[in-house]
């Protein structure tokens, strides 16, 4: 499985994603943003960070990038395109998956564990996770979902929530909220299910001894739906 | 020519910065403020020097980056 982890001028979770993704498989490679065109890739993501130092708003110079239109054209092909907390706010900014990313509620910037519950498996990034909730890392300003009702409406419609915050026994509830996210939504998928956007970063949780192994979970279970 | 653009939440959209600053300012004594709503200016210096022309091209620079219309409005002001 090939995978395409894009730099951008201020991302910095690029290599934590590279070394995640090549212990479980992938042979991956980092693409520059000024790239025009995507290597041969099964899965591309679009890292966490602080693209173009989250000027104008987070995410937007980035999502205009010369490699984009190629991740864009990716997508709408039907390619997995994976976008972690910047990466998240990048693909909000391109259109491909709905709504926006505000400042957090109460201003801070939010650094801990969380857990999240997985609100569905119909897709190649969940399907066959023996786990319903699984605990993450967020590190975020900006990761307080937003959307319009009439957005809301179609996204819970067509069941494009892909993950809500919640507690460890996997209770939603505005208490384990950390953001202020719409439905304590976490992450969502695009109509198809092909794109996925999420504020958590499983690549931090891939080592028992350093933080957790829900991560490894997610990971191993992603190469093996794409094979 | 200049033109200069400014962008506002819209108003169902939670402004925690606002809030903020409205909370500051009725700390410093300014006790008759309803709400503060912060947003943003542009002065875009342009070449082109037809006004219509340059409002325009303006409009389109507001729908693509500017401002994400999901949650904020824009408004073009006249040129200097």
């Amino acid at each position: 499985m090939k995978s395409s982890v894009i730099t951008f001028p201020g991302s910095n979770c690029d290599r934590d994603m590279d070394v995640a993704l090549k212990k479980f498989g992938f042979k991956n490679k980092m693409v520059w943003h000024d790239d025009a065109e995507l290597p041969k890739s099964d899965l591309v993501v679009l890292p966490g960070g602080f693209s173009y130092g989250d000027y104008l708003r987070c995410g937007s110079m980035a999502s205009k990038s010369k490699i984009m239109q190629s991740v864009i054209n990716f997508a709408n092909s039907g390619g997995m395109v994976m976008g972690i907390c910047n990466g998240f706010q990048i693909l909000v900014e391109t259109g491909l998956v709905p709504g926006v990313l505000l400042r957090n509620k109460y201003l801070e910037f939010i650094c801990k564990n969380v857990f999240v519950k997985i609100n569905d498996k119909k897709n190649n990034y969940f399907k066959n996770v023996s786990n319903e909730i699984l605990e993450f890392h967020i590190a975020h300003n900006e990761g307080n979902y937003f959307c319009t009702n009439d957005q809301l409406k179609e996204i819970e419609d067509n069941n494009q929530i892909a993950i809500n915050y919640c507690d460890k026994n996997g209770k939603i509830d505005d208490q384990f909220n950390p953001n202020g996210s719409i439905n304590n939504i976490a992450g969502i998928f695009n109509k198809a299910k092909n794109v996925l956007g999420m504020m958590p970063h499983p690549e931090r949780m891939i080592d028992k001894s350093l933080s957790g192994e829900d991560g490894s979970l997610f990971f191993k279970n992603l190469i093996n739906n794409l094979k | 020519m200049k033109i200069s653009v400014i962008i506002t939440l819209k108003k169902d959209v939670l402004d925690p910065q606002g809030k903020v600053i409205h909370q500051t300012l009725d700390g410093m004594g300014f006790e008759d403020v309803n709400e503060v709503r912060q947003g943003k200016y542009f002065e875009i210096d342009t070449k082109e020097t037809d006004k219509d022309k340059a409002k325009s091209n303006v409009e389109e620079m507001c729908k693509k980056l500017l401002a994400n219309l999901v949650i904020e409005n824009y408004k073009i002001l006249d040129s200097k």
